[in-house]
């Protein structure tokens, strides 16, 4: 039997989360004995398939029709079922991304599986199949047993690590069969937000609030982010307020993110803003106010003026990179 | 048009979330409940929708009677009628089957909901009642116009945004953005008392899931505090003590 993984691509390459969630296949692949199958749908050159087999995939079922090349939930769907089928798979693996969200509940209905996402670890038992995920926006933590034949885990970016787990790999080129019907929907545009890192898949976060004073203010932001290889984000009202894009406004009416540092500049950090961010493995918190909320929940806290501090520690970093 | 809004019943966002002693639930004594913050923006494009071109807006709930407040919220908003599935919405693929088995015979031209429920995160009902339904689905979107029997949709992908365009009939799920949720006034709140609230028995025919215990997270160590004269400290402390850059 297989485990099947969900490998999405982005401009012909692997994502990073589809690392994760290949090497969290294997390893759960190890403790069942199976073997782990990677679907690929649309457009990626052999040897970048060829990558699947350094992250434990000993088989790549590649899609390569130009009607993939845009994102349907059907017709992705229909052919993640086939391949469930043609590989007699009983657990398939996606990664909580927003193409994930689209098929994964999509693919459980189909197959009538239980679905377990935004997973942040391995199963903790196979029999009952028990897997753990955050619920109340990263106030709680809940096991979710899956009672089904066929399981579906969708893994949270960021939550599972990647490890190389090189193994021999076999890629079949594959044309399922979906009927035109299921092209049912059509992507007229896509809007890259320009070539940074996207915010939900970033390790390191650097987000800025109102403390910031003025959009003309951020370009020290920008500067600690680039330095630090980070993506950039802020609070709602920065955003209501037209300072940054709305994309970048993170918490409970934003996005959800978990990267593995996120630095809060000048954000007072309110429970609806917190709620975003607090999956985060370290936070640190930047603030003129001793009493801001956001260091009851910091792991790192510098109590100062950030107009004097970020400057500092954009120098501080490059220093850092330079002597390494 | 025939609109129907799927609306979940959850915690308030300020909520102090905490389980039971035994772990095995969360702890609903005290809480304020409201409709999920994702389902209101749905609700409130749906009725401007109606109101630009005409139709019903009904909205379902797969809940136990606890959650007639909520509900009745909804009908004040404007919502006309609502339908209550009156069974513990445990795992949502139950949920989502339970909700396609009552709109399958009713030809709604769209079905809406929120991207995701603020209690268990799913992020699934909505997606699933489309494949039920063998209807497209347009998860996360953060815009709709409908233009005839079409409509376009923007919607939040990873790295950026997408327009699409889809026919009638399809489902969506709602991200901020989609509407700025409206208020209800004294003559909402009055006639919703009255509007009509059917109560719908389950048909149990699928359960794949359960959360069977819950956890609080581990408390957040002491913060450390550098000083703001020295904060090339806090940068040395993240690379030999987090180990993060
Ligand atoms: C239903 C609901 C949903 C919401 N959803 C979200 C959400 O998703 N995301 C979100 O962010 N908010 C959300 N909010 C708003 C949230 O409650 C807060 O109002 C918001 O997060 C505050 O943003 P802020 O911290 O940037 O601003 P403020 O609260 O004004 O805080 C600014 C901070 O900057 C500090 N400061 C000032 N000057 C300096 C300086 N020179 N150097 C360093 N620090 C300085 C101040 O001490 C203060 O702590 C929501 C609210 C509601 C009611
Ligand atoms: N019990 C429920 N009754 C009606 N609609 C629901 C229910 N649970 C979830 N939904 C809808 O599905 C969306 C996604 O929920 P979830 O998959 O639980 O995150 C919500 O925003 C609601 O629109």
């Amino acid at each position: 039997m297989s485990i099947l993984v969900y490998a999405e691509t982005w401009d012909g390459k692997f994502k990073k989360p589809s690392f994760e969630a290949m090497t969290y296949a294997f390893e759960l692949a190890k403790s069942t004995g199976d073997s782990v199958t990677a679907v690929v749908i649309g457009p990626a050159s052999d040897d970048e398939l060829k990558r699947a087999g350094e992250y434990g995939c000993a088989k790549v079922l590649h899609v390569n029709d130009a009607k993939y090349n845009t994102f349907c939930p059907s017709a992705f769907t229909t052919v993640m079922a086939d391949c469930a089928t043609s590989e007699n798979a009983k657990t398939i693996v996606f990664s909580q991304t927003y193409s994930g969200k689209s098929v994964a509940p999509r693919l459980a209905a189909k197959l009538k599986a239980g679905l377990v996402s935004g997973a942040i670890a391995l199963p903790s038992s196979s029999q009952p199949f028990v897997v753990r995920k955050k619920c109340f926006s990263g106030k709680g933590f809940t096991d979710v047993e899956v009672s089904s034949d066929i399981k579906i885990i969708a893994v949270s970016p960021n939550a599972h690590h990647i490890a190389p787990n090189s193994v021999s790999v076999n890629i079949q080129v594959i044309t399922p069969v979906v009927a035109d019907s299921q092209f049912n929907v059509k992507v007229n545009e896509v809007k890259k937000t320009s070539g940074k890192i996207a915010l939900t898949e970033a390790e390191i976060v650097v987000s800025a609030g109102r403390g910031m004073k003025g959009p003309e203010n951020w370009g020290m932001i920008e500067e600690l982010a680039d330095a630090l290889g980070a993506a950039t984000a802020c609070s709602k009202p920065v955003a209501d307020m037209g300072w940054r894009p709305h994309h970048e406004h993170v918490g409970q009416t934003g996005i959800t993110i978990a990267p593995n540092l996120y630095i809060a500049i000048g954000i007072s950090g309110a429970i609806q803003h917190l709620a975003g961010i607090s999956s985060s493995k370290v936070i640190v918190a930047i603030n003129t106010d001793k009493e801001a909320p956001f260091f009851k929940i910091a792991d790192y806290g510098i109590i100062g003026d950030a107009f004097q501090v970020v400057p500092k520690l954009t120098e501080a970093v490059k220093q850092l990179k330079s002597s390494h | 048009m025939k609109f129907l809004v799927c609306i979940s019943h959850v915690p308030d966002t300020t909520t102090r979330i905490t389980f039971t002693p035994d772990g095995k639930a969360f702890n609903t004594a005290g809480v304020q409940f409201i409709i999920n913050p994702y389902d209101e923006m749905a609700l409130t494009r749906a009725l401007e929708l109606k109101e630009a071109q005409g139709g019903t807006v009904t909205v379902i709930n797969v809940g136990l009677a606890v959650t007639e407040p909520t509900i009745r919220k909804a009908l004040a908003i404007g919502a006309d009628d609502a339908i209550r599935i009156n069974a513990e919405p445990i795992d949502a693929l139950f949920v989502a089957n339970e909700i396609a088995n009552v709109a399958k015979n009713e030809k709604y031209d769209i079905v809406f909901g929120g991207r995701e429920s603020i209690d268990y995160n799913g992020c699934q009902v909505m997606t699933m009642v489309a494949e039920f339904l063998e209807l497209p689905s347009v998860a996360i979107a953060t815009k709709l116009d409908v233009n005839g029997t079409s409509a376009t949709l923007e919607r939040e992908i990873d790295g950026g945004k997408e327009i699409v365009s889809v026919n009638l009939p399809f489902v969506v799920s709602a991200q901020k953005d989609f509407a700025e949720p409206r208020i209800p006034n004294m003559r909402g709140i009055m006639s919703a008392r009255t509007k009509p609230l059917k109560v719908v028995e389950p048909t149990n025919a699928i359960k794949a899931s359960a959360s069977v215990a819950f956890q609080s997270p581990p408390a957040k160590s002491e913060c450390k505090m550098i000083s703001a004269e020295h904060p090339e400290e806090l940068i040395q402390l993240l690379h030999t003590e987090a180990k993060i850059i």
